[in-house]
């Protein structure tokens, strides 16, 4: 589907990579050393909305498997598209297994498990890689949660909550806590059962990247917060304030709280708050050993980004933020880059060529042609710049840069030659 | 208890400048807007990532403030795109005069700060400034604004409507329109409904009343949501999906914007014979040999490059034509911007919002 693929004429003629578009002394983004090194068992995706996060994350979890990994693939985004093209009708909060795996190694070309479910895998398949996916539902994964950590009587009262409905379902920020504690529940499982040596984690389509690292967070700094003592205290003593510190603080607080929100929906905050106290600390105690284990020689960070200003800004503030807290950083992603067929034919000299044509009235057919290839080099000259910019700022970090395609993905090969492209750069 | 509310009703004292402004005499009046559009006061702007949100609500601002309008556009994500795209210094959390419009316009922007906005609640409805920072000691402020970003996006929201609102001593509305850079379609719906989400939280009290009030606008034609896509499927797909999910939830879908719009670079002979792949190479390569190209590159190897780059973009032209049928049906008014070839930088801004209006926004 690339231009490298589609060719229609017959002459050869040289042709730009995509790596055309990252500076010469910018270090190569080694993507198939990354998914072939067996101490790295997560890869997180992320980037700003809109840069192909969720077809990146795809794309390597399909080459990961396809040379041996026993992938899982997490998407956040819930793209039918992208569904249908690993040959499921659906995705959903079950790691599912994608059929149609093509090993690169190994007896059977065609991938011996390819047509079996997960359980039923034959001896032979257990050594070769396979590949499953599943999309975060986050209202799923929450009552999850609440059901795992209480006895049914007190999880049915939290379900019921209206205060937990709104902020299962309809709260955005949610998605932030439930992808990391998704992360946790799949490492944890993939540490048990061996299903699993390399999960791939796409991250929620948030207009900052850095959302992802920080909600956890925040949580973990609201619940140690004087608030939540405060909202807990009137439950738990039927009313009895003991402290006196406490107790003038929760004068004001619920004086203010009763004025805005009104007493009863005081009251379910506070019902809330306190069936959800125990809950709430487990919650966080995994929410921060996630976040650590983000920290861990095992994970790596892809950035995706687009070439575009806001794009590779958004990525240069997550590489700053990713040294920061010391998290494994693998190299930055640059999706949909113009590829120029022929790049020593300029600009410049195709729209000379084609004034040429014009002032003679001549063949207005190859005067657009070549005014149209005068805008691809342009555009991928400025699209170079603007990688440029982000390598001189960041030295170090690996790049590699993948093609435009024409279309949107829509089968296993769509995703095999994405992955083909991030391998070559 | 801290002091009572002095009145039930809003007294507009949302931020300083804005307190101040209040009190001015009646500003000059101004034309009614006109256009595809002149009912509407509230124009939310969203779209899937990356499809240029910030550039459209730009450029439709500009749009509406020309002839001599007065426009406010609002950002509520946090990420000063507003002040990069008009190329001005990070926006403080106060309204400024950021851009005029062609004939006497002028578009004033505010990035809205979650935590000053819940402040400013606090003083404007109950008169509880010195409340909220007592609140902010306590973590509240936390958990208003960013642990339960419901309580964020109905202050957002309310914002919004709040400068809609909004008139000088002689009844004319300080804003002629309010246009919202809003999060992604996939958030619009769950954003603009948040205050219906609290207000059934609290089922009676002041909160409930605000609610309320702020739904009956969204809901209103005063209101428009406009999605922005581009012509690729994901994005398209997203726009369908997008306005089924605010008729569902009962939310007034305005236009569907198609942005960077790529135009054929030939002639309709020309795409179909370069996506048959019946070019005629001779003729191509004889016209080659008439232009002064340089001696290194071969004619035949340039024709070979011409021609594949030819089918390539016919077939990007055909998709783009095939999505945008896909929308045809979607019974909203369509409005399209080009790609602009180096970016969209002011000047960019001012032509985008030069082909809305051609195109009908505004009059």
């Amino acid at each position: 589907m690339t231009s490298e693929t589609s060719k229609t004429s017959e002459t050869a003629y040289p042709q730009a990579s995509a790596r055309a578009c990252v500076p010469e002394g910018a270090p190569d983004l080694d993507i198939d050393g990354l998914l072939a090194n067996p101490d790295v068992h997560v890869i997180v995706c992320c980037g700003s909305g809109g840069v192909g996060k969720t077809t990146t994350a795809a794309a390597l979890g399909l080459r990961a498997a396809e040379q041996g990994r026993k992938v899982c693939v997490l998407t956040i985004d819930p793209a039918k598209r992208l569904a249908q093209s690993m040959g499921l009708t659906e995705l959903d909060n079950t790691p599912r297994t994608v059929k149609g795996l093509r090993y690169s190694e190994g007896p059977d070309s065609e991938g011996p498990d390819s047509e079996k479910p997960a359980s039923e895998k034959s001896e032979a398949a257990e050594s070769t890689g396979h590949l499953d996916a599943m999309m975060l539902d986050m209202k799923r994964t929450f009552d999850e949660i609440v059901m795992s950590h209480s006895d049914a009587e007190r999880a049915q009262a939290i379900l019921d909550n209206p205060f937990y409905q709104s902020l299962s379902s309809s709260f955005a920020g949610t998605q932030e806590y439930m992808a990391m504690e998704k992360l946790g529940q799949l490492r944890a499982s993939a540490q048990e059962s061996g299903r699993w040596d390399l999960i791939i984690v796409d991250t929620p389509p948030s207009r900052s990247a850095l959302d992802f690292l920080d909600a956890p967070k925040r949580l973990g700094s609201f619940l140690d917060g004087r608030l939540m003592k405060l909202l807990s205290v009137p439950a738990r003593g039927a009313g009895r304030i003991t402290g006196r510190v406490v107790a003038a603080g929760f004068g004001v607080f619920s004086g203010v709280m009763t004025k805005i929100i009104g007493a009863q929906m005081l009251r379910d905050l506070q019902t809330f708050v306190t069936s959800f106290d125990a809950l709430f600390g487990g919650f966080r105690a995994r929410a921060e050993s996630t976040y650590t284990q983000l920290q861990s020689p095992d994970t790596r960070f892809v950035v995706v980004a687009a070439p575009e200003r806001d794009a590779l800004r958004e990525a240069a503030y997550f590489v700053d933020r990713l040294a920061g807290e010391k998290m494994p950083l693998a190299g930055l992603v640059v999706n949909r880059v113009q590829l120029v067929p022929l790049p020593e034919l300029s600009a410049e000299t195709a729209l000379a060529a084609a004034e040429h044509l014009e002032d003679n009235n001549k063949d207005m057919t190859t005067s657009e042609l070549l005014r149209l290839h005068a805008g691809k080099i342009q555009s991928s000259r400025r699209q170079r710049g603007l990688v440029d910019r982000f390598c001189s700022a960041h030295p170090t970090v690996p790049v590699v840069a993948v093609g435009a395609l024409p279309g949107d993905v829509h089968d296993l090969d769509g995703l095999r030659e994405i992955g083909d492209s991030l391998a070559i750069g | 208890m801290p002091e009572r509310p002095k009145s039930q009703t809003p007294t507009c004292r949302y931020s300083e400048s804005v307190s101040k402004r209040n009190n001015t005499p009646a500003l000059p009046p101004r034309p009614p807007i006109a256009g595809d559009w002149a009912e509407v006061r509230l124009h939310v702007v969203s779209g899937k990532g990356g499809t240029g949100k910030t550039t459209v609500a730009s450029a439709l601002a500009i749009a509406l403030a020309t002839g001599g309008r007065r426009i406010l556009l609002m950002e509520v994500e946090g990420r000063q795109g507003i002040a990069q795209m008009f190329d001005v210094p990070p926006l403080p959390y106060e309204e400024r005069h950021i851009a005029i419009a062609p004939d006497g316009g002028e578009v004033y922007a505010l990035a809205v700060d979650p935590e000053a906005a819940f402040l400013e609640y606090l003083d404007l409805f109950y008169n509880m400034r010195r409340a909220g920072t007592a609140l902010r000691k306590l973590g509240a402020m936390d958990f208003a604004t960013t642990i339960s970003p419901g309580i964020r996006d109905v202050l957002m929201t309310g914002k919004a409507m709040e400068a809609v609102r909004r008139k000088d001593e002689s009844g004319q509305p300080i804003y002629d329109a309010v246009v919202l850079d809003a999060p992604p379609t996939g958030r619009i719906a769950r954003f603009l409904n948040a205050t219906s989400e609290v207000g059934s939280l609290a089922k009676v009290g002041p909160i409930k009343k605000q609610s309320d009030s702020v739904m009956e606008v969204l809901q209103s034609p005063q209101t428009k949501i406009h999605l922005v896509t581009l012509l690729e499927e994901m994005p398209v797909q997203e726009t369908l999906d997008g306005l089924e999910d605010l008729k569902v939830n009962q939310l007034p879908a305005g236009a569907v914007i198609v942005n960077m719009l790529r135009e054929p670079r030939l002639d309709e002979s020309a795409l179909q014979s370069a996506r048959e792949g019946t070019l005629d190479a001779a003729k191509i390569e004889s016209s080659l040999a008439t232009t002064s190209l340089p001696r290194h590159l071969k004619i035949k190897e340039i024709t070979a490059a011409l021609i594949d780059e030819a089918a390539d973009h016919a077939q990007r032209v055909q998709l783009e034509r095939d999505e945008r049928h896909r929308l045809d049906d979607c019974g909203h008014t369509i409005y399209e911007l080009p790609e602009l070839t180096g970016g969209v930088d002011l000047g960019g801004l001012y032509a985008l919002a030069r082909m809305l209006r051609a195109e009908g926004v505004a009059q």
